[in-house]
């Protein structure tokens, strides 16, 4: 069976497409729709929708794209979905406007996405059965395989040009700039210029054909505005890769695991631009790619020991095998940074997914009575942030230190703050006591709470001939680190571990409160990359006429201010990406509140948690409550 | 004995180094081992090995995993920082310390369930990649603090202290060790000291991995009859193929051996490994040759010991890490954190 005619726009289709078109709707948007890609994984499509994405950016319309990729090398579907936004609503919005089906595997499944009145572009080359399309979109077919098949020869070359075609059509149809295009590939083939023609005439082809047979075929425009201003473009494992450079790593292990594969590697690239002494072209840093994380977290805690700043970077399954360890860094007070780009578990789990499912572990992680410090960054910029900060708590604390970063904000490139450093700060390398000290006769006790913070000095090997040296163990101490079994040694040091703790909440990053335009009884908690999902659907509901507090928590231990917050309000929404509610769990435990107050609101199917999922959960609950009346009226 | 206080009162005769330390300075507290175990000799052979090599105490981080010969870093070199790390995992920790100040004599003190059973997997690849460090492995072929269960160095075949016969084929370090690269390994006896101290200190002086499996003992639960690691077993079983005069780099040669029977290597340090051979053709150069006589020997029961092979060109993680002279924990602030004007200039590409 083939494509009924009027759905068709074939070489030989000039009218064809406005047939189709007239029946159905047609959504009109300009700078604020859905494009989705479907293609196949390792057919060289990632750089083809980057390219589209960015030439959006650079129109001045913010973007926000995000890799749906499969647990693979080649072969099975992946998606790339951009969401542009002059808004700025940086989280998915869920739903498609437009669909680049280029994968045949997931082609039913894919239209099935499509929003009423949207439009699937596919490669009309050979005909669709009418059956496995939707009476209720606007197709947009383009012969993609047999115009590259007649104009390039490599056959490899091929599929490749295909990709940057797609781009040509979408840029005629949705009114960007070509100038734009031709300058990304000038730069992205910056050196190799001989890719760069090739390159161009797949664009032009697409767009000429576009031009020629397909005027007016999609209602969805992009117009140029100013509206990303200063802002960046980066992933979230390259933002925080560079806060290590900054925070003063030098010793870097790891294991490679999706999703956090990339901050190490972007960790070696910056160090080659950065870290490279001039005059011996030897390296001011060491990175090494452990044997598994046990091993990785070993190096770290090791090199944490000898003074060198150190970290490590892994997801949920390296946490459990670190497990053991990180018991050791917390006991024996080894500072220790940890970045966990989370993803779907519990197991393998989703490893290609993204979740917020590892605080609980990481949090407590290890036999015994434990407790760890949390940072929860929203975004890139503060992936940056929060690592070089991570190394400062480190040293100052004398602990593992966890940045709890995940897939949505590690590998999908975001929109955010340009990243800042003040060239007058300094590491705080916390307290080590030195030769000088030392030689004056001070005394050192390595677990001795000299100064009330729960916060002992350390030495470092090699710093003193006759005096400071002492022995690191995992077993109790007494405060001068001497082996003991007594039971008033070991409460000492547990009890002064948790007074260092407390000490910890103020060195944290606060959390960060906006009050509701109007005096709300109803509160909001949120943490990590659930921030821009969060904003937009705060707005929504504000326009409903539902109005909440927000606090957006960034760490653990939880500063005194979350507890007034939730206090303040009868009831708190606690939102999160996980099954068990885990920060709820948290707060209920930690700062002993009635559970019945916060209510959770729960996203874990391992997309990004979006705007109209936060706006109906809430909506539906703030109803039931009866607080307030709501008005009618789509979500979002 | 564990509950006598060590003497602090010295003989004012003692015998110094030529940094002016006796024995003494390189004690640390009271082991609190068993009477006889072998362990003890080793930590003293370690204090002697330190002792003349005049090393400063506090230029040694020593390091070691979980058991009875990872408690032994706190009964010798008090005044060294020491790591008594998790179970089989020294290795990732030392690595770890040498890469954070290449300046340190780094010493990792395991055992063979510490080394061959929880953390063969880190002891693999801590040679592998040759961290610069020596690596003695106190092997006894039972868990001691768990009271006498077999290890993974256990021979097969040899009977427990409660009469239970090991069936499980046994792991041996030292050829491990030879097939995953290492430059510099011996085996030896605790009950030797003689032939120990001299590898210890050709040990400290190699750069890259150096690792000495020495056979040690338990005197609680593996020292009797139909064991392939008690004392008279050892004794009698144990086939040295050469013994090593350590001599450091100034020290003059005098040469009283016949020739042939001697074979010399210099280190990168300049420090000399004079053997004497012990084994017709034994060549410790050679590392397939070496595998080959440790199997052929073990197969007849013999405990193959003395400087098994040696590669005194060897290079270390440093070197293929192309790290700079200066100890990473030593770098300031400026060779670390390139500033705010390279940030910028990065925040204008990221667009």
């Amino acid at each position: 069976m083939s494509v009924p005619d009027e759905g068709r726009a074939g070489l030989a289709g000039k009218t064809a497409t406005t047939s189709a078109s007239l029946r159905v709707r047609k959504i009109k948007a300009i700078n604020d729709f859905v494009v989705k890609f479907a293609n196949v994984n390792g057919s060289g499509s990632a750089s083809a929708n980057e390219l589209f994405a960015r030439s959006i950016l650079r129109m001045g319309v913010p973007v926000s794209p995000r890799n749906i990729f499969p647990s693979n090398i080649q072969g099975l579907p992946t998606w790339y979905e951009v969401r542009v936004t002059e808004q700025g609503h940086l989280g998915r919005r869920g739903g498609v406007d437009l669909m680049v089906a280029m994968n045949p595997q997931t082609w039913d499944s894919d239209i099935q996405e499509i929003e009423p009145g949207g439009y699937l572009l596919y490669d009309s080359t050979k005909p669709v059965p009418a059956a496995r399309l939707r009476a209720d979109i606007n197709l947009v077919g383009v012969p993609l395989t047999e115009i590259a098949s007649s104009k390039f020869a490599d056959p490899k070359e091929r599929q490749l040009l295909k990709n940057i075609m797609y781009v040509g059509v979408l840029t005629a149809l949705l009114g960007i700039e070509p100038e734009v295009i031709a300058q990304l590939l000038g730069e992205q083939y910056k050196g190799k210029d001989k890719l760069i023609k090739p390159n161009l005439d797949a664009f032009m082809t697409g767009l000429h054909y576009a031009r020629e047979w397909l005027e007016g075929a999609i209602a969805l425009k992009v117009e140029r505005r100013g509206n990303v201003g200063d802002r960046i473009f980066i992933e979230g494992n390259a933002a925080a890769a560079l806060g290590c450079v900054y925070g003063g790593a030098t010793v870097c292990a790891w294991y490679p695991i999706t999703p956090s594969s990339s901050l190490a590697e972007s960790f070696q690239k910056y160090c080659r631009k950065y870290r490279v002494d001039a005059a011996s072209g030897k390296n001011k840093y060491a990175i090494v790619q452990a044997e598994d994380e046990l091993a990785s977290i070993g190096i770290v805690i090791g090199a944490g020991w000898n003074g060198s700043r150190s970290f490590t970077t892994t997801s949920g399954p390296g946490v459990s095998l670190m497990s053991e360890f990180i018991g050791l860094a917390y006991f024996a007070e080894v500072p220790a940074v940890i970045i966990d780009v989370q993803r779907g578990g519990p197991s393998t789990g989703m490893p290609t997914r993204t979740q917020q499912s590892d605080l609980l572990a990481c949090a407590y992680a290890s036999h015994g009575d434990t407790k760890h410090v949390l940072l929860l960054p929203e975004d890139p910029h503060e992936c940056f942030e929060f690592s070089a900060a991570a190394f400062d708590l480190a040293d100052r604390l004398q602990t593992p230190i966890f940045v709890m970063s995940d897939l949505d904000i590690g590998m999908n490139h975001r929109l955010c703050a340009p990243l800042k450093w003040d060239d007058s700060r300094r590491l705080d390398r916390g307290k080590v006591m030195g030769a000088a000290e030392l030689d004056a006769g001070k005394d050192f006790g390595r677990y001795l709470d000299v100064d009330g913070d729960g916060i002992p000095f350390r030495t470092l090997p090699g710093a003193h001939p006759t005096r400071g040296a002492y022995f690191t163990r995992g077993s109790t101490k007494d405060a001068y680190a001497r082996y003991s079994e007594a039971g008033a040694d070991y409460l000492y040091n547990m009890e002064r571990l948790l007074k260092k703790f407390d000490t910890a909440k103020k060195l944290v990053p606060q959390p960060i409160v906006r009050k509701a335009a109007q005096k709300t009884g109803f509160g909001v908690v949120y943490y990590g990359s659930t921030s821009p999902a969060m904003s937009e659907a705060l707005g929504a509901l504000e326009q409903q006429g539902v109005h909440l507090d927000r606090m957006r928590v960034r760490a653990f231990p939880f500063p005194s201010s979350v507890k007034s917050f939730i206090s303040e309000h009868e009831t708190v929404f606690i939102v999160e990406q996980n099954r068990d509610a885990q920060l709820r769990s948290m707060l209920v435990n930690e700062l002993e509140l009635d559970p019945a107050r916060l209510v959770p609101i729960l996203h874990y199917d391992g997309t990004p948690i979006t705007a109209r999922f936060i706006v109906k959960a809430i909506a539906d609950r703030v109803q039931g409550s009866n607080v307030r009346p709501l008005k009618s009226g789509k979500a979002a | 004995m564990t509950y006598l206080a060590k003497p602090k009162l010295h003989h004012p005769t003692l015998p110094q180094n030529s940094l002016g330390y006796t024995r003494r300075d390189y004690e640390g507290k009271i082991s609190t081992l068993c009477a006889g175990c072998g362990h003890d000799s080793i930590s003293a052979a370690i204090i002697q090995a330190c002792w003349e090599l005049a090393i400063e105490p506090h230029r040694v981080a020593k390091l070691s995993g979980i058991g009875c010969s990872s408690k032994t870093p706190d009964y010798f070199l008090g005044n060294s920082h020491g790591f008594n790390s998790v179970h089989g995992r020294m290795p990732s920790v030392l690595t770890g310390a040498n890469l954070a100040n290449r300046d340190l004599i780094y010493l990792g003190v395991s055992g063979d369930g510490d080394s061959a059973s929880i953390g063969l997997g880190q002891f693999a690849h801590l040679i592998r990649r040759g961290v610069n460090m020596t690596y003695i492995v106190e092997n006894n072929g039972v868990y001691g603090l768990t009271k006498g269960q077999f290890s993974a160095t256990a021979d097969q075949g040899s009977k427990s202290k409660r009469g239970a016969i090991n069936r499980d084929a046994p792991i041996d370090m030292v050829s491990l060790a030879l097939q995953l690269g290492v430059t510099y390994v011996a085996r030896s006896f605790s009950g030797d000291k003689e032939q120990l101290v001299p590898l210890i200190k050709g040990a400290l002086n190699h750069r890259g991995s150096a690792l000495i499996d020495v056979i040690s003992p338990c005197v609680a639960f593996n020292n009797h009859p139909g064991s392939t690691k008690s004392y008279d077993y050892v004794r009698a079983h144990n086939d040295a193929v050469n013994r090593l005069d350590f001599m450091p780099r100034r020290e003059t040669i005098v040469t009283d051996y016949r020739p042939g029977a001697v074979i010399e290597i210099t280190q990168h340090d300049g420090s000399r490994l004079r053997l004497r051979k012990l084994a017709d053709g034994y060549d410790p150069g050679d590392r397939l040759a070496a595998i080959s006589h440790i199997h052929q020997h073990h197969a007849r029961g013999e405990i193959v010991t003395g400087l098994l092979f040696v590669d005194p060109a060897a290079d270390d993680l440093h070197e293929h890490l192309n790290t700079v002279e200066t100890p990473l924990n030593r770098l300031a602030e400026a060779d670390l954190c390139p500033g705010s004007a390279a940030l910028e200039a990065l925040n204008a590409e990221l667009t």
